[in-house]
């Protein structure tokens, strides 16, 4: 029985957690530039045109994709619409209250989406039914399931696979709505995985793929959002700064990580 | 009154559930967590507390609260629905704690709150039913002490015939009297914590579709049973 509630990664676990990286190492034994085990789960709702339950160490996140027909925006009335949100279950961390969604879920739907959308993984331009009146809208809905850090890369991986996975619906063209549960054809998406990675500054070192108290520790920490060593987004967060050599190092991280990335996500996929 | 003739869309006898199974111990942050899945609707619950509860004016110091929240996942319908509470939600999440509450011996936790929440992962008509199921599995596997196990199943009626636990194609069924539609929810000793109905009833089919849900419930109760059971590692304690 949970008793209290679990508070912020107590100063004496961060004391560790920054005596270990000293020496390059962490409490579950992995190296700083060392992704978790990654499990995908395919499918986790027939209702969803594709969906995944993906589990990075014991972070959990579903993510689905829903499409529907709308009105293009007026500034791209030949090309299908995007949408990213995600929520952070209270359902997930004890840490995570109920109420309009805060920060956190802001910022990663936000992250995602502009992976999604800079790296044109989505051929929007094939998602139009009727120039000016009829696109594609493509939903991509993150929740959380379990929390223990970095939802966001996991949510990264949820959506380049769960878009993967997805099929556009048959359009009726009389009602001009989709036919759900009927499928015309695959999503169509260009060649590449453009996954976020997360690199997170602790003292002088810089790790990805922190659990929740690591997380708690970190300093500062950029998001670069890449397919194929083409950065396609990027976002620093936190307060604290990054001297330039470790940029440089955070973008040779993450060009390795992301080739070990693919490979694990490639092998869950089979 | 059942015309001799009728036939439910899957096949299903009258009083044969969909294929349902439960599990507990799915989330590894939260207290108690469990899945109960029936059909193609899965339910999962997490529950975190007892904890204090905030702000302290709503603190009761002669007992603890129960709070839940149901709410379904963007994707798990046809029809994306929008994130975020609803009325309909709104109305299930304070439903759910109704049908659980009466088990729940709250009196050993004044000023406490204990959390439930419930998500629908996939839904195929009966979600609050399969959340309360879900629910009172992770009430019990997250240790607070309760006086029974809750059991929740809908039933209905299409056109005359009584049926149990309706599928989504049966809630839309247009024939004759159309579908009622009656959710309910008891204790493993027969007291009934939740009832709803929507539809067209006279009081001793209602009767026959409370006997059926009771006979049902039964069944429901022994695999939260088991799923319980299985969740306890007897070569280690729990997890």
């Amino acid at each position: 029985m949970g008793g209290e509630e679990l508070e912020i990664t107590p100063e004496v676990t961060a004391e560790r957690i920054r005596k270990y990286l000293e020496s390059a190492k962490r409490f579950d034994g992995r190296k700083p530039d060392e992704f978790r085990e990654v499990i995908i789960e395919k499918g986790v709702s027939k209702k969803a045109e594709g969906s995944v339950r993906v589990k990075v160490g014991k972070t959990e996140v579903i993510v689905g994709v829903k499409m529907d027909v709308a009105t293009p925006y007026p500034d791209s009335p030949d090309k299908g619409n995007l949408m990213v949100t995600a929520e952070f279950l209270p359902l997930s961390s004890s840490r995570i209250e109920l109420g309009p969604p805060k920060f956190d879920s802001i910022e990663v739907g936000r992250v995602i989406d502009r992976i999604i959308r800079e790296s044109k993984y989505i051929e929007l331009e094939k998602l139009c039914i009727k120039e000016g009146e009829k696109v594609w809208t493509v939903f991509i809905d993150i929740y959380t399931i379990n929390d223990d850090g970095n939802i966001v890369d996991a949510a990264g991986i949820g959506a380049v696979t769960a878009l993967k996975l997805a099929k556009v619906p048959k359009y009726d063209e009389e009602k001009g709505r989709p036919i759900y549960g009927e499928y015309e054809s695959s999503l169509p998406l260009r060649k590449m995985n453009p996954f976020t990675i997360t690199v997170h500054k602790i003292g002088k070192n810089l790790i990805v793929d922190p659990t929740k108290e690591e997380e708690d520790v970190s300093e500062t920490r950029i998001t670069i959002g890449s397919s194929d060593g083409i950065i396609h987004s990027l976002q620093k967060g936190n307060s604290s700064s990054f001297t330039i050599e470790e940029l440089e190092k955070c973008f040779e991280i993450v060009e390795k990580v992301w080739k070990e990335l693919f490979k694990k996500v490639e092998a869950q996929l089979k | 009154m059942t015309p001799k003739n009728f036939k439910r869309p899957d096949g299903r006898k009258l009083d044969e559930m969909r294929p349902f199974e439960a599990k507990v111990g799915i989330i590894p942050n939260a207290d108690g967590s469990a899945m109960y899945k029936s059909g193609d609707t899965i339910a999962i619950a997490a529950v975190y507390g007892p904890k204090k509860m905030h702000p302290q004016h709503s603190q009761n110091p002669e007992k603890g609260t129960l709070r839940c929240t149901y709410n379904m996942n963007s994707f798990s319908v046809s029809e994306r629905i929008k994130p975020g509470p609803s009325r309909r939600s709104t109305e299930i999440s304070r439903i759910t704690e109704w049908a659980l509450e009466p088990v729940l011996m709250l009196d050993k936790f004044p000023n406490m709150v204990v959390d439930v929440h419930i998500n629908i992962i996939q839904a195929d008509a009966g979600t609050r039913c399969a959340g309360i199921n879900a629910a009172a599995m992770a009430l019990a596997h997250a240790g607070i002490p309760m006086k029974e196990m809750v059991s929740s199943i809908s039933v209905g009626k299409l056109d005359k015939t009584i049926v149990v636990d309706l599928s989504k194609e049966e809630e839309d069924f247009e024939e004759g009297e159309g579908p009622t539609d009656i959710p309910i929810s008891m204790t493993h000793s027969g007291n009934i914590t939740h009832f709803q109905l929507d539809g067209k009833i006279d009081s001793k089919q209602l009767m026959e579709a409370i006997e059926l849900a009771k006979k049902s419930c039964e069944e429901i109760y022994e695999v939260q049973k088991q799923a319980l059971k299985n969740s306890i590692n007897l070569n280690g304690g729990e997890d």
